[in-house]
């Protein structure tokens, strides 16, 4: 018992501690990024296009068939009260409140987030981050801050490409496939969604993007620096990830409502 | 060199790219904040039960949306509820003694105002009162009242 | 290029004074002495794991000494603030074990990288710098491969001209003859003695192969357990008569460096086993 005792004790405070270290790292971040927008905005650009601009294959595909699906089960759902003139603001509420944000979070971190927990991980483990340190170049301002600034400004833009995708593939479901009115179907979303939802959406996903971003350059950054300790530094980017987005989804949500 | 090219253009893309979805997501999804302060009125009624109406209703007059409801309160001295409502501007020859009901939309549909036109010949205008409104229709007191008629109306 | 102020007449442009550093429980440096000589090579030999790379970074200060002094051209380096560290960082170029490149840029910009950093020489400079530095290094046609792409003789060369970039005063070789086939390592063995000659750079390298470093070097250390065991000119370590200067000199397998790891005693542990 007294062994149970003393490893949560232990554990509780590992986690503590560990958490302390973040919030530290999270504000040594923060303060290098001003001089790094503005002296080096070639770094952040090209970080925009790894975290960004690589990863719209992925989100538009998935956000066409996620506002499909929506639409598909929007509509058989609302047909049992012959509803089905408000699937447009079902779907609409869904994706800009809750399916936006998440869903590309996750996908986020699973393409951008393990692209950029890996690479740390691997100029950790070869010594490019050490060299730096040499050459007298701080690797937090040069390799960590472009790549976290990269992903906290891609991600609101993910979120919106992923919600108008998911809009366009509830379109396409129901006024081609089912054959709703396509005036009932915008109208009625424009009647019941709010500039407020949208706001919601945006803060998500900007929340979001600042949570995935940070978790994958402080994991790369901590990994053991041996192919081992870099693929679990990957895997814990996701898991980590995923978890804290939706605590923080719930949290949001229900302050907002 | 070439791979810095190409690098921002893409990135260029792709940020316009997510602009126009945000744009496209304010305003083409919301109802839009299509009355802003400057183009409007400002108006308020009293009613004894406005039912489940809420802000940002709708204020509507044969059916057209000419306005939306920006405050809805309880008034402790009067004891009635207090509703402010804006109307768009253009709307300037609206009779003042025209009343508000409070309406449902559809079935499943949310509660709006309903404006039914008056015949006077002064008009509403920023800081008017219309003074003849029409509480929204509580289900209970409806069935209440259907049974009351249909019992005295039998042999009880 | 770069040349920030030298301190007059100093001999010694890095001193250690009674260096102590430990890690954890274990001691790796004690009273640990040693100069090394402006315009010089010197080698820093020993068995491995002695802690060679360790002093390379107590030099640089990526790790700071639990005791003793380091003094860059008479300045304790324990005295910078954080500014004046990466000013005297700059004054060094390093060449990394492996090479170290930068696996997301081209050769050119792995040269560029420190003047991109530090100066604001406008492109066409820089450009001519580099190629200047690749072409010493030889592999000015190089310049527009990726890292992934170069063998582990040219990724040290391409890492020498980098480190070489900034024209510093003090080169710092770690391992430079590790893994290299023959041809490779007389390629930098030459480039070590044309940077020092040509150039008077002070140099610094640590290795453990005596044959390849006894050829460039003008004085080596042996260092072992911790401290420095024999120190002369190549000729003077390959004459001397300590048993452990031998044995590291000469390649002896056994010697005061033990072939067995510490074990319990054999016979036991064999015949021990065999009657449970």
């Amino acid at each position: 018992m007294k062994g149970l005792l003393q490893d949560l004790h232990s554990n509780v405070f590992e986690f503590v501690r560990t958490f302390g270290s973040f919030q530290i790292f999270f504000l040594r971040i923060i303060r290098h990024s001003p001089r790094v927008l503005l002296r080096r905005p070639g770094l952040v650009v090209k970080q925009i296009y790894n975290t960004g601009a690589l990863s719209l294959v992925i989100i538009m595909v998935c956000g066409f068939f996620v506002g499909g699906v929506l639409g598909l089960q929007g509509y058989a759902n609302l047909a049992r009260f012959n509803a089905e003139d408000s699937v447009g603001t079902v779907v609409a509420l869904a994706l800009i409140k809750e399916l936006g944000p998440v869903i590309t979070a996750l996908l986020f971190a699973g393409r951008a987030g393990t692209a950029l927990a890996s690479e740390i991980g691997l100029m950790k483990a070869t010594d490019q981050l050490s060299a730096m340190e040499m050459m007298a170049v701080n690797p937090v301002r040069r390799v960590l801050v472009p790549r976290f600034l990269g992903g906290v400004i891609a991600m609101p833009l993910l979120v919106a490409i992923f919600t108008c995708t998911g809009l366009f593939g509830a379109h396409v479901v129901s006024i081609d496939l089912l054959n709703v009115d396509v005036g009932a179907f915008w109208q009625q979303m424009q009647l019941s969604v709010d500039i407020d939802d949208v706001y919601e959406g945006v803060l998500k996903s900007f929340v979001f993007g600042v949570v995935a971003s940070l978790l994958a350059v402080w994991e790369g950054f901590n990994a053991i620096p041996t192919a081992e300790g870099v693929g679990r530094a990957t895997t814990r980017t996701v898991v980590i990830t995923a978890i804290s987005v939706l605590i923080l989804d719930f949290m949001i949500t229900a302050v907002m409502i | 060199m070439q791979q810095t090219r190409s690098v921002e253009v893409g990135t260029g893309l792709f940020v316009l790219l997510g602009m126009s979805a945000l744009f496209f997501m304010t305003t083409q999804t919301t109802g839009g904040e299509k009355f802003s302060a400057s183009e409007t009125f400002e108006v308020a009624a009293s009613f004894e039960n406005v039912g489940s109406l809420k802000p940002r209703a709708p204020v509507a007059m044969s059916g057209v949306t000419i306005g939306r409801v920006t405050d809805v309160r309880f008034d402790p001295v009067a004891l009635e509820a207090r509703v402010t409502l804006i109307i768009d501007s253009q709307y300037d020859q609206i009779p003042d003694d025209s009343d508000a009901s409070i309406l449902t939309s559809g079935l499943l549909g949310s509660q709006y105002i309903g404006l039914q036109a008056g015949g006077s010949e002064t008009y509403l205008e920023n800081g008017s009162e219309i003074y003849f409104t029409q509480s929204a229709i509580v289900l209970e007191n409806l069935i209440g009242k259907f049974l009351v008629n249909s019992g005295s109306g039998g042999d009880e | 290029m770069l040349r920030l102020t030298m301190s007059d007449n100093s001999e010694n442009l890095i001193e250690i004074q009674d260096l102590m550093y430990s890690r954890g429980t274990r001691v790796i440096f004690k009273d640990m002495n040693l100069t090394i000589k402006r315009g010089e090579v010197t080698a820093l030999m020993g068995p491995s794991g002695t802690g060679k790379t360790t002093l390379l970074r107590l030099i640089t200060r990526q790790l700071v000494p639990q005791q003793g002094r380091i003094l860059v051209d008479g300045v304790d380096i324990a005295s910078l603030n954080r500014r004046d560290l990466y000013k005297m960082r700059q004054r060094f170029g390093m060449l990394f074990q492996n090479g170290a490149l930068l696996t997301d840029i081209n050769v050119f910009e792995n040269v560029a990288f420190p003047l991109r950093e530090h100066t604001q020489l406008s492109n066409r400079l820089i450009r001519h710098v580099v190629l200047t530095k690749l072409h010493a290094v030889g592999l000015r046609g190089a310049a527009d491969m990726m890292p992934a792409a170069l063998s582990g003789g040219m990724a040290r060369r391409v890492a020498l001209a980098r480190a070489m970039v900034m024209d510093p005063e003090i080169l710092i070789y770690d391992e430079p003859f590790v893994g290299l086939d023959p041809i490779s390592m007389g390629v930098i063995v030459r480039l070590v003695k044309r940077m020092n000659d040509v150039l008077g750079i002070t140099s610094v390298i640590v290795s453990h192969d005596v044959a390849e470093v006894s050829t460039v070097a003008d004085r080596s250390y042996l260092i072992s357990d911790g401290k420095v065991a024999a120190s002369g000119s190549p000729d003077e370590l390959n004459a001397a008569t300590s048993e452990l200067v031998r044995q590291f000199m000469h390649g002896m397998a056994d010697g005061p460096v033990a072939f067995h790891f510490d074990a319990p005693n054999y016979a036991e542990q064999l015949l021990g086993r065999d009657s449970e």
